[in-house]
């Protein structure tokens, strides 16, 4: 507070309180942009809401043929998705972070993290593409396999639920890698040190003095690759098959919010493009609650006393 | 000296008297992009008029001429009936070019063209024929020896002018499909089997990475990127190639096209059956906000020298059907029908 404190006023500059000025205005237009986001997605989505009820977020069924739009296929979609993903990258992250910061020679560590962090900046459609050449015929021949020594009665494609859940898995990975790398490496090296001292080995120096300290932060990462995940539409749009129904198995094409925003927005009138409106609304509801939950998880997971 | 300098000054300024408007810019179809995008580049050097076009798809062209926030609109569909009384005052729809939309494929080791009927594909996309061995398309195609391999059935997952022309196809020639699908044009249906990808491409590309899969893409696109595609049988019996713009301008010449320009030519009962119009949408009174009417001028010329001989060349060598004969004069006469304020313009 800087009303505490009474400074001479030679120490007062004006360029003090303009800035002061220019940055609250700033922020609050943030504020101001994410309220019309929402006023805008109500107001546009609202003949949808209206049409259908509840029917818009608990039913199957989407046919712009009947008019019928209920998003539930969509949702349960996009949380298959970002959660499938999240199972295979999570791991896969955290590993590569703990072997960059405490294992990996510093000649390896850094090409290595570099590496991984290359990945964020390869555009979506190459992942997409990268889907349809290269994941698609290797989940095919998976499946083909399966009914080889299954007898299940499908056509192996490859497109669909696995495909779209293997490409986020990538997609997200840096995300999630980058930032537990960083906290990782923010761990004071007393708790490394303390833990040596105590006669621990290295796994329980990670398992007891390291990841409790980092879980927090690793959380964070986490939840921002979910937001990642769910937000994704090219790579997962070329992948997933854009089937307007809830997926049946690992293997059945679906779709998620944000691919069907992407799909059918550009051709869309009428109740269609108020639905789609709607649909975008409930994604920025579900990215708040994810939000939300993410902060009261950080907060009972931050060890006592280093919370700021 | 001085006088050299008012001289090139007047030159100047009668120059840009001239060419007052150097700018006008369009939305809409992504079908007829590849066309528009040669035909304005050529009408920028013939005429000096840069024309700037959004291909977003017809959806969005529609929104944006409704909306004003464009000059013109390209669509490959008509107006529904919400978007028709949403739009402020008439807006002319003026017939572009012809397209046709044809099945591709991939069977392993399959070299000869495969046949099919309206029925047929209706058929496949509804399920109901699930091998590409079944008696139906075995019946079709006799000589060829094809596998026991399941079909995959492709569809745009984005809404598109390419599935409209199919679907309207679907309904017309199977009564089941007009019952539990679509029935008529639409831009996004529910396919209830199959695989859905964006755009041509993504169509193309899970067909190709697919064994036994089945697409529809644009006659444009299939050639470009040298797919195998089969022929349909039309009305009078026969199997026609939709590459063949013979037999999309035939389609077109067989259904007298109703003033307003609007018409549905799948089914027609010659040339090629899955074959459709594109449109350029403009507001036949020119004359609202603050349009000028030289901006009105700039349009009505570039849609006219669109339909001209020096427009329609570009079709033939991108494989787009021309708008000739009675649908040229039509699409003259819709043309001439826009005014400003109801004042002619030219």
């Amino acid at each position: 507070m800087t009303t505490d404190v009474k400074r001479p006023r030679s120490m007062t500059s004006a360029a003090d309180t303009t800035f002061k000025n220019i940055i609250i205005s700033l922020a609050s237009l943030v504020l101001v942009a994410v309220f019309l986001y929402g006023v805008v997605l109500i107001a546009g989505g609202f003949p949808a809401f209206a049409r259908e009820g509840f029917g818009f977020i608990f039913g199957l069924d989407w046919n712009p043929g009947t008019e019928k739009f209920q998003a539930l296929p969509f949702i349960a979609g996009s949380f298959l998705t970002g959660f499938g993903a999240l199972i295979i990258a999570v791991p896969l992250s955290v590993a590569a972070a703990l072997f960059i910061v405490e294992y990996a020679p510093k000649w390896l560590a850094v090409p290595v993290g570099y590496m991984i962090e290359m990945l964020a900046a390869i555009p979506s459609v190459v992942y997409g593409l990268w889907g349809i050449f290269v994941l698609i015929p290797a989940v095919r021949s998976f499946q083909s396999w399966l009914v080889g020594v299954t007898g299940l009665d499908w056509t192996p494609t490859g497109i669909g639920l696995m495909s779209a859940i293997l490409v986020l898995a990538v997609m997200v990975i840096p995300y999630v890698c980058a930032i537990a790398r960083d906290v990782i490496q923010l761990v004071p090296n007393d708790q490394r040190e303390a833990a040596y001292a105590l006669g621990a080995t290295k796994w329980e120096v990670i398992r007891y003095g390291i990841l409790p300290y980092a879980r927090a932060g690793i959380l964070g990462g986490v939840i921002l690759g979910l937001g990642r995940a769910i937000g994704e539409t090219l790579a997962v749009t070329m992948v997933i098959g854009n089937a307007s129904e809830i997926a049946k198995n690992l293997f059945s094409s679906t779709a998620t919010m944000s691919s069907l925003i992407a799909s059918q927005f550009g051709e869309a009138g009428g109740v269609q493009l108020n639905a789609l409106i709607a649909l975008g609304f409930l994604l920025l509801v579900f990215s708040v609650i994810v939000n939300l939950i993410a902060r009261v998880v950080i907060t009972k997971l931050t060890p006592v006393g280093t919370r700021l | 000296m001085k006088k050299l300098i008012l001289a090139s000054a007047l030159l100047t300024a009668s120059m840009v008297s001239a060419q007052q408007v150097s700018n006008i810019t369009g939305s809409g179809a992504s079908f007829p992009f590849p066309l528009y995008t040669e035909m304005f580049n050529a009408y920028k050097t013939q005429a000096g008029v840069s024309v700037n076009y959004a291909s977003k798809g017809s959806g969005g062209g529609k929104r944006d001429i409704i909306n004003r926030a464009v000059d013109f609109a390209g669509s490959d569909a008509p107006f529904s009936a919400a978007e028709a009384k949403d739009a402020p005052a008439e807006v002319s729809f003026v017939p572009m070019a012809l397209g046709a939309v044809v099945p591709t494929y991939n069977i392993p080791g399959l070299t000869t063209k495969l046949k099919f009927t309206g029925a047929l594909l209706a058929d496949i996309y509804l399920g109901k024929v699930k091998k590409w061995n079944d008696a139906p398309i075995a019946a079709l195609n006799k000589n060829v020896k094809l596998p026991d391999l399941n079909i995959t059935p492709v569809y745009r997952s984005d809404g598109s002018g390419t599935t409209s022309i199919f679907v309207d196809y679907l309904a017309k020639v199977s009564t089941d499909w007009a019952a539990t699908v679509s029935k008529g044009p639409q831009s996004s249906v529910k396919f209830p089997v199959g695989v859905g990808g964006p755009q041509n491409a993504g169509v193309a590309g899970l067909v190709r990475q697919t064994p036994g899969g089945i697409g529809y893409v644009e006659v444009t696109y299939a050639k470009a990127n040298k797919l195998e595609y089969g022929l349909v049988r039309n009305k009078t019996g026969k199997f026609v190639d939709g590459g063949d713009l013979k037999e999309v301008a035939a389609a077109s010449d067989a259904e007298i096209l109703p003033a307003n320009g609007i018409d549905s030519i799948t089914n027609s009962s010659i040339g090629y059956p899955i074959s459709g119009y594109t449109w350029i949408l403009l507001y036949k009174d020119q004359k609202y906000g603050n349009r000028t009417k030289a901006q009105a001028q700039a349009l009505v010329d570039l849609v006219q020298w669109m339909l001209s001989s020096k427009g329609q060349e570009f079709h033939d060598k991108l494989d787009y059907g021309r708008i000739d004969g009675q649908a040229a004069k039509v699409a003259n006469r819709i043309l001439a029908g826009v005014n400003y304020g109801g004042e002619a313009i030219k």
